[in-house]
């Protein structure tokens, strides 16, 4: 039996969301057509958006159907820019653990002439609202934090910053894609401007996500064409996919209630990993999402540790360089302060709520193992036990 | 297609000649923590003869296959033999590497032979210093 927990990554699509899409199929009239066919895909569409839309606590027309997360953070991104631009505001403040779909498009906005503050991570993996407070210049047009990190599962102080952003009126984006049907989000009661999230982190299908933005923000197009979203993102929309989406994301927000027996097994799995001497967890212990283990494990290489526990049928991730095809560890790491070398030998492990208390067990088991035999044959370790200069002590 | 042959998995899930060599008389070390690459070789050298070898890696799958592939390539053979073993050797006796993991191939090379000049240096051994270039592998790294 395999066991799964690389739900970060990506979750295994719920029997509600293929049911949704499946049924969804039926229906191929395009949403934009007047006869009845048009008209019921029309009507399913609008069905999707009200049901998202309420489950945020925004308004449907506040709510943008993209192909994703990436989508929807390189369009916020663009349309806070364009907006401060007209106002002759050119400075935007975000992390230096986002996303690469926030810094790269932070990038690109650097190479127009905006400049950039990416604030510092403190130690536990969370940034303050006060650092983002005192980041904010006049000529700021844009405050944008993920909700939780990708990699370490830090949730963020998002209300906070909100009310921050509100008071000093900065347009404020979250990159909710790891946050979204995990942790109860309400862009009202937070004073979110802008909202990215992706189906497939939550049960839904890949290729379909969303992003909110508040009445009155006007978007910048990344794709030209029809009038397709109240002409803020042109294609033929993909009813399917939104539908499937919709029905996942009900169902992941009514199991936020069960929140507690998750992040129980998380915890358990946290105090299995660090028994392993020269390990440490990366990240707030309990300001996590309630899925999300991520630790170092000092002498080792990750990509050597994810293949040993695929191997022992365990699918987890590393966060470091070596599966993504560039030599350098990960940039979420590196922000949070640890060492090249200490950054090579991570492991990320994301539960769902169908990860059991049993495999947790094996998991910590099969780590444990794999670690020790790794270390064995690595010459870094054994320096590091004859001179015990360890940088995890 | 899978990121790995079926050999380099083989190499990397059964590593040959793995461990430390008690009696070496040649051990060379290359690669840096920083990059993610340690390989150690150690070399049991007679009458100019690898009569045996061991390794230890830190680094990612490619890299301890490559190792484990190298020593098998070296283990009985003449000094001068094993001076000419290259990455793409090492490489191709592993059914190929994806081409951002072809660094690991020459962390093989390079501590073979960084093991074959500690053996010359440590035994006052002359050689053509031409032979053994300086360690180069980290083009790839973006320290």
């Amino acid at each position: 039996m395999r066991i799964y927990a690389d739900n970060a990554a990506t979750t295994k699509i719920s029997a509600a969301a293929r049911s949704a899409m499946l049924e969804a199929m039926e229906y191929y009239g395009n949403p934009s057509s007047l006869h009845s066919e048009g008209q019921k895909a029309a009507e399913l569409l609008a069905d999707a958006r009200a049901r998202i839309a309420k489950l945020l606590n925004a308004d449907v027309k506040e709510i943008t159907f993209t192909s994703g997360g990436s989508e929807a953070d390189n369009q916020a991104l663009l349309s806070a820019a364009r907006l401060g631009e007209k106002k002759g505001k050119k400075h935007i403040i975000s992390t230096a653990f986002e996303h690469h779909a926030v810094l790269h498009s932070l990038s690109r906005l650097e190479k127009e002439g905006f400049e950039v503050t990416l604030l510092p991570i403190p130690a536990d993996g969370i940034v303050t609202a006060e650092q983002v407070k005192n980041a904010i210049r006049e000529d700021t047009c844009l405050v944008s934090v993920m909700y939780a990190n990708n990699e370490i599962g830090t949730v963020q102080p998002i209300a906070e910053i909100g009310a921050i952003c509100r008071e000093k009126g900065v347009l404020f984006h979250t990159d909710a894609v790891q946050a979204a049907g995990h942790l109860a989000i309400d862009v009202q009661a937070e004073n979110i401007d802008l909202l990215s999230l992706s189906a497939h982190k939550f049960h839904g299908p890949k290729g379909v996500g969303v992003l909110y933005a508040r009445k009155g923000i006007r978007l910048t197009n990344l794709i030209e064409g029809g009038a397709q979203e109240r002409a803020r993102r042109a294609g033929t929309e993909n009813l399917p996919a939104i539908l499937g989406m919709a029905a996942a994301f009900e169902e992941a927000c009514g199991r936020i209630q069960n929140n507690d027996a998750l992040a129980a097994l998380r915890d358990r799995l946290i105090q299995g990993l660090a028994e392993i001497p020269h390990s440490l967890l990366n990240g707030d212990p309990q300001k996590r999402l309630p899925g999300n283990v991520h630790f170092c494990f000092e002498g080792i290489e990750g990509e050597s540790l994810l293949l040993l526990l695929d191997d022992r049928g365990i699918a987890a991730s590393s966060g470091s360089a070596c599966t993504s095809g560039s030599l350098d560890p990960s940039h979420v790491l590196l922000a949070l302060g640890r060492p090249h070398e200490i950054a090579h030998g991570s492991l990320r492990l994301t539960l769902c709520h169908e990860n059991t208390a049993e495999e947790v067990e094996k998991i910590i088991q099969a780590v444990t193992e794999v670690v020790a035999y790794l270390r064995n044959m690595s010459p870094v370790w054994r320096t590091l036990q004859q001179t015990q200069e360890f940088i995890i002590k | 297609m899978a990121l790995y042959s079926e050999k380099v998995m083989d190499h990397f899930r059964n590593p040959r000649n793995v461990g430390v060599l008690e009696d070496a008389n040649g051990v060379g070390e290359v690669g840096n923590a920083k990059c993610g690459d340690i390989m150690k070789i150690y070399l049991k050298i007679e009458n100019d003869v690898i009569v045996d070898v061991k390794f230890e890696t830190f680094g990612c799958g490619s890299a301890i296959a490559s190792s484990s592939m190298a020593t098998e390539l070296i283990k009985g053979k003449p000094l001068a033999e094993a001076l000419q073993l290259t990455n793409k050797a090492v490489a191709e006796a592993l059914d190929g590497l994806p081409p951002h993991k072809m660094h690991c191939s020459v962390l093989a090379e390079e501590a073979i032979k960084a093991a074959i000049k500690d053996y010359y240096d440590q035994n006052g051994i002359e050689y053509d210093h031409s032979q053994f270039p300086d360690c180069a592998h980290c083009e790839g790294c973006h320290l």
